[in-house]
């Protein structure tokens, strides 16, 4: 099927954090996809509404070398040309979760009423035909982006993207970006 | 008329609000759409661009327009979910009638309409006629502002039709008017990418405009001091420069002490001043005292952040100053404005690249709506209903003669006060829920008991319309082509991409019809609505608010044009004022003096604490609309007073803990969520809901004597926890309440 895509290999994900207002409309466009049966794959929380409104936002990172597909014993999740992890599938899911305690980020999450894991697949079916995802295209605020790198950097000339992560002394590289002060090259998280 | 037919419970049953979670046949049923139509969000003044997917006749879904240039696809949650209201199951589907005892059932179209009309010549020829009053809304288009407007002069030949911008900006367009002799914000959003200095008071942009974030953020990322004037650290103020939190009600002193520190200090643009403007000595001298501690004093908030506010404002090269309803919403919401406006006027920057002042319209088309001559003082063009020659020229493009042209009539609340003492006994409604958005809900269901007729337009049976003898089943925004202007200035295309459903009628088709029953069907000839903007074309021409030049044709090809637009070789104005020619009779920007006064209501032993008003980000206005989408509900299923823990630690109230708010006009009950988020001795609550759960029940009538506004955003008010926890939010009636 790949050949058939006109999937764009420069345009990429950015978050960022800082301008996250809770509005939801991510959420609520996610689940607008038709792939996704209607639950959003992508999570808004509040860090901790009584003291702050600050929130965050989790999208699935499309990790380099994703845990969560080599923790599966059932070989159900893959990763394409293209980076992207997809949701499990269908045929193959056993529902053990292993993916969903190995995450580093929390994304995957068993749907009990499918027996299934599902994960955002960073709209396959939008991105796959030249559109941008959904949750990126909808965020009002622009805490979530789709583009190029080179447009990210025209638009936020104080931020630089970071896709290294260092948890302890595990390193993880995604395809998602995080937006960063200037000049930072990994987050590192304790 | 008067009491409800059947208990509340039955009509909830009947006409919801019930939740929808799924287009009509379900997610699977929507494959393929037949059609996408690029059209407008229904809701707030933002009008984010959007394609709605049609199938079969029904919206089942929607995709982001990239293309449109304000927003490029970005929409919040109320945008993502709005296709939703699209056939709801609680759509009125055809004329009703109040039956005693049974409800409200179903009618034929010609019953509906002659008992109408019966009605309306009964108690004009009884009482007078204004006795027959009509409130309306701006939801609607141009073209069914101006046709409202309209139909109340010609057709009913009243004076007392007003709208519900009543409750939304007027103060701004009575601030407007005094200042600049016209009424729209200066500039088009993108002005805001490159301001060095943006002040946002009493605007939750966040979540009230959330689309317009993004140009904040975008104007953050390049540098731009961010000052946030708000009593709550909203969203927007998270990353905020320097944030004020003012008390409610305190407003006009902060802008006060600020421009006295200016002039101290001599921040000001003399050059723009003595040339450009008019009144400044006048205005200056009013604020003489006004020293930074007197200030701290009166709006609690600390001298030097207010200095450091005042060092930034005067220092900048560019700046945008933008409000909403958090300074308008008062019993001297235009001296608020004003106060926002003569920061704008002493340092000369308006008419400028990246320099902009504006208000921001909380209803999908309150701007277009304000001009169109559906207020109680206005004609078409935002023409003055009192001036002769005004009178004359809207005279002539309707056919009338200008002694049987209706003048200045009474306001919302003041048609509501009206109805009370008796004066009016009938009204026609179209678009407005005055029982839960107007102030003192129980004042104003008493007034609605009192009507000898309602009758009303609707597409929900909303909490007003329960009242009403005859509802008219009438259109969403998507089953009519119009215009509507965004809170820009932008004159947009709304397109049809559904014809009503069942038995409903397009909200024009039913006008024409009452018009043409009411004897004057030669008044009221349009094939369409463009015709109907092409009428409203000539009507505007030469008014402050000039559409003449903007052409359907036009605002397609060019995805909105910005009035004023006097013709049609004239590219429309995005950026006002870069000829420093203003549109007051002396040509030049009026600075005004606005002295603080007292709130309407001030605390006291009884009352000890502020109580303030506002929205949440998943509802809209009275949420007639909203308050029928399931994942709407969800996120905010009932209002939260908001409290802060040391007011919270003082009268002993947990989290979640109900808790009686009671003010001089009635008490509500409400779960508490205890943040840091706000003053110390405020508290707020969202305005969306009904009944029990009604913040107006609570707020007071005082109106702004020149704009009419009531003081939504300051009551005096008591806490009693009721040692009851309340149950999660999603499991507690909220949302089928009252
Ligand atoms: S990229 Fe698509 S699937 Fe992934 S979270 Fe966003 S909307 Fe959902
Ligand atoms: S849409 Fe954007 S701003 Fe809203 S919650 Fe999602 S990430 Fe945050
Ligand atoms: S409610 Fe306002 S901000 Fe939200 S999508 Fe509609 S127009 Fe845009």
């Amino acid at each position: 099927m790949s050949n058939y895509t006109t999937f764009n290999r420069n345009e990429e994900f950015f978050v960022d954090m800082q301008r996250c207002i809770g509005c939801k409309a991510c959420e609520m466009a996610c689940a607008e996809c038709e792939t996704n049966g209607h639950d959003s794959m992508i999570h808004v929380n509040y860090v901790e509404r009584s003291t702050t409104i600050q929130t965050t936002v989790q999208v699935c990172m499309h990790c380099e070398d994703p845990v969560c597909a080599n923790v599966c014993p059932a070989d159900a999740i893959s990763k394409d040309e293209f980076g992207i992890v997809h949701t499990a599938n269908t045929e193959r899911c056993i529902g053990c979760s292993n993916c969903v305690m190995a995450c580093p980020f929390g994304v995957p999450k068993k749907i009990e009423e499918y027996d299934l894991m599902m994960k955002c697949t960073m709209c396959y079916d939008r991105t796959s035909v030249g559109k941008k995802p959904m949750c990126a295209t909808v965020c009002p605020s622009g805490a979530l982006f789709y583009g190029t790198k080179e447009e990210i950097k025209e638009m936020r000339p104080n931020s630089s993207p970071v896709n290294t992560f260092v948890f302890g002394k595990e390193v993880v590289n995604t395809k998602v970006n995080i937006m960063m002060p200037k000049g930072s090259t990994e987050l590192i998280i304790y | 008329m008067a009491k409800l037919p059947v208990s509340i419970d039955k009509i909830i049953e009947q006409f919801g609000p019930s939740l929808n979670y799924a287009p009509k046949d379900g997610f699977t049923g929507r494959d393929e759409p037949d059609e996408v139509v690029n059209t407008h969000c229904c809701f707030c003044g933002m009008q984010c661009g959007i394609k709605l997917l049609v199938k079969e006749n029904k919206v089942v879904g929607f995709d982001p327009w990239m293309e449109f240039p304000f927003n490029e696809g970005r929409l919040c949650p109320k945008g993502v979910q709005r296709y939703l209201q699209n056939n709801h199951p609680d759509r009125i589907l055809n004329p009703l009638q109040r039956v005693e005892g049974k409800g409200f059932e179903p009618i034929s179209w010609d019953s509906a309409m002659d008992k109408t009309i019966t009605e309306i010549k009964r108690i004009q020829e009884k009482y007078g006629k204004d006795a027959f009053s009509m409130l309306s809304g701006v939801s609607l288009t141009n073209e069914k502002s101006y046709l409202v407007g309209k139909f109340a002069r010609v057709a009913l030949k009243t004076k007392n039709l007003d709208y519900n911008g009543r409750l939304c900006m007027v103060s701004a367009g009575a601030g407007n008017k005094k200042a600049f002799g016209l009424d729209r914000a200066s500039n088009n959003y993108s002005d805001l990418e490159y301001a060095e200095v943006i002040i946002v008071a009493g605007a939750n942009i966040s979540e009230t405009f959330p689309t317009l974030t993004h140009w904040i953020w975008k104007a953050r990322d390049r540098g731009a001091k961010l000052i946030v004037i708000d009593p709550r650290v909203i969203p927007l103020a998270r990353t905020a420069d320097i944030h004020l939190d003012v008390k409610p009600g305190t407003d006009s002193a902060l802008y006060g002490a600020m421009l006295k520190y200016l002039v101290d200090n001599d921040m000001l643009d003399h050059d723009f001043i003595d040339n450009y403007t008019s009144g400044f000595q006048d205005t200056i001298d009013a604020v003489k005292d006004y020293t930074l501690e007197w200030a701290e004093e009166i709006t609690g908030i600390q001298k030097e952040k207010i200095k450091a506010a005042a060092e930034l404002w005067g220092k900048a090269k560019t700046s945008f100053l933008l409000h909403a309803r958090g300074i308008e919403h008062h019993s001297k919401g235009v001296d608020n404005v004003l106060g926002c406006i003569n920061l704008v006027l002493a340092t000369g920057r308006i008419g400028k690249p990246y320099c902009g002042y504006g208000t921001i319209t909380g209803q999908g088309n309150g701007q277009g709506g304000r001009e169109h001559g559906h207020k109680c003082d206005q004609l078409p063009g935002n023409r003055d209903i009192e001036n002769p020659e005004h009178r004359k020229y809207i005279s002539e493009v309707w056919g009338i003669d200008e002694k049987d042209l209706p003048g200045k009539g009474l306001s919302a609340y003041e048609i509501i006060e009206a109805i009370h003492r008796g004066e009016i006994k009938g009204l026609l409604s179209i678009c407005f829920n005055p029982l839960v958005s107007l102030p003192n809900s129980n004042y104003v269901r008493e007034a609605l008991e009192k009507l000898e007729y309602y009758v009303c337009i609707d597409f929900f049976l909303n909490e007003t319309a329960r009242h009403a003898d005859i509802i008219l089943a009438g259109s969403l925004q998507e089953e009519e082509e119009g215009t509507t202007t965004s809170a820009e200035g932008r004159v947009i295309r709304i397109r049809q991409a559904v014809t009503p459903p069942g038995d409903a009628r397009t909200d024009t088709s039913i006008i024409l019809e009452l018009a043409e029953r009411l004897g004057v069907k030669d008044k009221f000839t349009y094939d369409n609505s463009e015709t109907i903007f092409n009428e409203l074309r000539v009507a505007s021409k030469g008014g402050t608010a000039d559409y003449y030049g903007i052409t359907y044709k036009r605002i397609e090809d060019n995805m909105g044009v910005f009035w004023p637009c006097p013709s049609e070789d004239h590219p429309g104005t995005p950026r006002l004022w870069e000829d420093k020619k203003f549109k007051t009779p002396d040509g030049k920007a009026h600075f005004n003096p606005a002295p603080y006064k007292l709130p309407g209501e001030v605390t006291d032993e009884a009352y000890p604490i502020t109580l303030t008003t506002g929205r949440v980000v998943s509802q809209y206005l009275s949420g007639t609309q909203t308050r029928r989408i399931g994942k709407l509900v969800d996120q905010f299923p009932e209002p939260l007073l908001e409290i802060h823990p040391e007011m919270a630690e003082k009268y002993n109230i947990k989290q979640r803990e109900l808790v009686k708010v009671s003010t001089r006009r009635g008490e509500g009950i409400f779960p508490a969520n205890i943040v840091e988020t706000i003053r110390k001795d405020t508290v707020f609550i969202p305005y969306h809901w009904p009944g029990q759960k009604s913040a107006n029940l609570l707020t007071p009538g005082t109106l702004d004597p020149i704009s009419k506004i009531p003081e939504f955003k300051v009551s005096a008010c008591k806490l009693e926890p009721l040692n009851e926890i309340a149950p999660l939010g999603t499991e507690s009636k909220a949302y089928a309440s009252i």
